[in-house]
This record gives C-alpha cells, structure tokens and sequence, in this order.
C-alpha cells in the first residue's frame, strides 16, 4: 500500500510536469501557429521593409489575417520581395489591394497592413500586390526635416 | 616567495586531482545506471524524494517570482505605453533564464544539500562499506537511482516553476494592474518561439543544470569526511558549489544559444 502511495505521488508529480510544459508549447509558444500553416501565399515588394520580420503580422482592419513568411531581395531589381501567407478563410481580398508596412505604437514591431481595395477580382495563390507603400524609415525622415530646416525655407514666426 | 609558489601550485593540482575524481565518478555512475532497469521501485522511490518533495517550494517561488516580475515589468514599461509587451517580458525572462535558474538554485538547497547529507552519513556510519561486504555495489543500489532521478526531476521542476511562473505574472499584470488580457498572451505568442526559448531555455539548461546538480551533491556525499564535520563541510560545499556551477553554466549556454555568434 504504501508503495501505491508512493507511486500515485510521483505519477501526479509527472502529470504536473506534462501539463505544465503543455502550457508553455501551447499557451505560451507559437506552437498552435507553426504546422497549421495551409494559407495560400501572396507576394508584395516593398523599396525598403524596414526593420520588418519574418512571422511578422499581416492586418487588415486590425484584424490578424496572416504572417510574413519570408523576405528576399530581387537580384534585378533590388526592392525587398516579401512573402505573405494568407488564413484561407480570407480568401476574397480584392486584386488591386495595397500593402504598406507600419509600426505598431511609437517603439513597437513593425507590420504589414493590407488596404483593400474595389474590384471583383480576388488575390488568389502566388499574386502580386502592386499596390505598396514602403517602411517609414525614421532617420530618413529627420534627415529631410534637418535639410529643410538647413535650406532657411522652414516657415518661421 | 618559492613557498607562495609552492602552495599556490599545490591548490591547483589539488583541484585537478578533485576534478578528475568528479569525472571518473560519473563514469561510474553512468554506468551503473543500467541496473534501474531491474529495479524501477528504486527510482520512483527517488523521484519521490528528489521530485514531488520539492514541490511546494517550487511552487510558491515560481509563483511570487512571477508575481515580481509583473509589478516591476509595469513599473518600468508604463512610462513607455508599452504595457501590452508585459506578457513577453515576463514568459521571455522566466523561460530563458529564471526558471531554469532559480530552480537549479532551489534544488541544490532543498534536495542536493540533503543528497549529500544522506550519501555522506551512509559514508560515516559505514553503510556503504558493509554493502560492498554483502557484494551489493553502492553506485548501483544507492546512487544511480538517486541521479537518475535528480536528472528527471529538475527539468519537470523546471517546467512547473516557468508556468506557475507565469501565470503568476498574469494575475498580477491583468487581474491586478489592469493590462489588457488579450494583449497579454498575443504578444507572448508572437515573441516566444517553441524551440528557440522554451526547448533551449527550459528542456536544455534544465537538463544540463539537473546533471551538474545531482553529479555534485552526490559526489561530495561520496568524497565526504566520515565525520560528522566532515559531512556537515561536504553539504555546505554541495549547495556552493552546484550555484557557482549553475551561474557559470547558464553563462556559457546563454552566449552559446542566445548571443548570436
């Protein structure tokens, strides 16, 4: 009996251990979004991606509806050619929809957010979006703001 | 100044001497593991021991672990707006290195340190030798089942303290403080990779720390003074010695999977 015992506490103790790395695969980790991946694939090129990721987030409205799944650069004509992998269940975005990478807050991951656009023509496996607007690059855009300011055209009161 | 030398040169062979011994110990020990298979009592015995003992202080540093990491992680991302991200800091610095770590640290001082005391006094009181007399070899019959054990043990340890952990966290950040719960487990989700953080972080440092732990407390058992002092000296060495190992060790593996060269 006492051996029972024995044997009941360690099989709980195991169990404990089994649900809890459970947990962490499931709850915690990405599991549920690696494997599952039956989306259908869409490419949109970018002049500059920015600091964006692969398994970065595609929106649209907010809403999560893919990720990225690859970023390459085009050996002809040097833009940056982003992989996108589209939940099937979203599968009548319009053709001549736009793509343009923003960043979530002020310090946060950047993202591709998809704008649909008006005709009756659906994105389908292995279209391109035309259609993009590139990262906002922030020293980029300081660099321009110090020239303006240089050049004495900055409106002053 | 020769006898500075001497001395210091002296220490270190001294030490070399001990590692040596520590590794000829393991071998042994390895190899006597494969009587567990004739004696599986022996090992839940063990786990029992080692294992589901160690769970209540387990449990509740992981817990108020998490808890802290969830007050000071607000504290700090509020002025930024950024407390959506407190979900990935607090899984992210429980995963990679606090839970490995401060379990390692809590084994050592609730199970290591009474592994040694065990090994050393069976030492003392010459339990091992009168085994030898009956042909029944120690490392078998005493400390195989005990490092096996060990060697379970820590991971699964290790597991439970990272999810009370943060689930800690989570009652702190988002009953407590507010934080959005959605935002809470999205950004974890999108941040912590399964293999990258939790197979590195928790199966592989859990697993390395759980083998250094075990191999020192039963070796400085075994190495002990058969004295009472001297059993008391190999105790306080056990829990030393296996923290200093664990830090360093969880140096080395953090550069080697998370330095990024």
């Amino acid at each position: 009996m006492r051996q029972k015992n024995l044997e009941l506490m360690v099989g709980v103790f195991i169990a404990l251990g089994l649900a809890a790395f459970l947990l962490l695969a499931l709850k915690v980790s990405d599991l549920t979004s690696i494997g599952n991946d039956q989306g259908y694939r869409i490419t949109a090129r970018f002049e500059n991606v920015g600091g964006l990721k692969v398994r970065a987030p595609v929106t649209l409205g907010g809403v999560r509806i893919g990720r990225v799944i690859s970023i390459d650069l085009d050996r002809q004509s040097y833009e940056a050619v982003a992989t996108l992998s589209i939940d099937p269940r979203y599968d009548r975005l319009p053709a001549d929809s736009g793509a343009s990478i923003l960043t979530s807050g002020l310090l946060g991951e950047q993202y591709v957010s998809l704008e649909p656009g008006g005709m009756d023509s659906y994105l389908k496996n292995g279209s391109v979006i035309k259609l993009t607007q590139s990262a906002l690059v922030l020293e980029k855009l300081i660099g321009r703001m110090l020239t303006s300011a240089a050049s004495g055209d900055a409106p002053r009161k | 100044m020769m006898a500075w030398l001497a001395e210091m040169g002296g220490f270190a062979l001294d030490r070399l001497v001990r590692l040596g011994r520590a590794n000829l110990f393991l071998l042994r020990l390895l190899g006597a593991l494969r009587f567990l298979f004739q004696r599986p009592g022996l090992l839940i015995k063990q786990l029992y021991m080692v294992g589901v003992l160690s769970l209540p202080i387990i449990l509740v540093s992981g817990l108020f672990v998490g808890m802290v990491l969830g007050l000071q992680g607000y504290a700090n991302l509020v002025d930024f707006g950024a407390t959506a991200s407190l979900g990935t800091v607090v899984a992210l610095s429980l995963i990679r290195e606090l839970g490995p770590v401060l379990t390692a640290l809590l084994y050592a001082g609730r199970a290591g340190s009474a592994l040694t005391a065990e090994i050393g006094l069976m030492k003392a009181t010459e339990q091992l030798a009168s085994m030898q007399m009956m042909a029944v070899d120690p490392f078998q019959r005493v400390l195989a089942p005990r490092f096996l054990a060990g060697c379970i043990a820590v991971p699964i340890l290790t597991g439970i303290f990272t999810a009370v952990g943060i689930l800690g966290g989570y009652v702190v950040s988002v009953i407590q403080l507010g934080v959005d719960g959605g935002a809470f487990w999205a950004q974890m989700q999108a941040k912590v990779q399964l293999f990258a953080d939790v197979g590195n972080g928790v199966l592989i440092k859990s697993a390395v720390f759980g083998l250094l732990a075990n191999w020192v407390a039963l070796f400085e058992g075994y190495e002990a003074l058969p004295t009472s002092e001297g059993v008391s000296r190999a105790t306080t060495r056990t829990v030393v010695t296996t923290s200093l190992a664990v830090l360093g060790w969880d140096f080395l593996l953090t550069a080697l999977m998370f330095g990024d060269w």
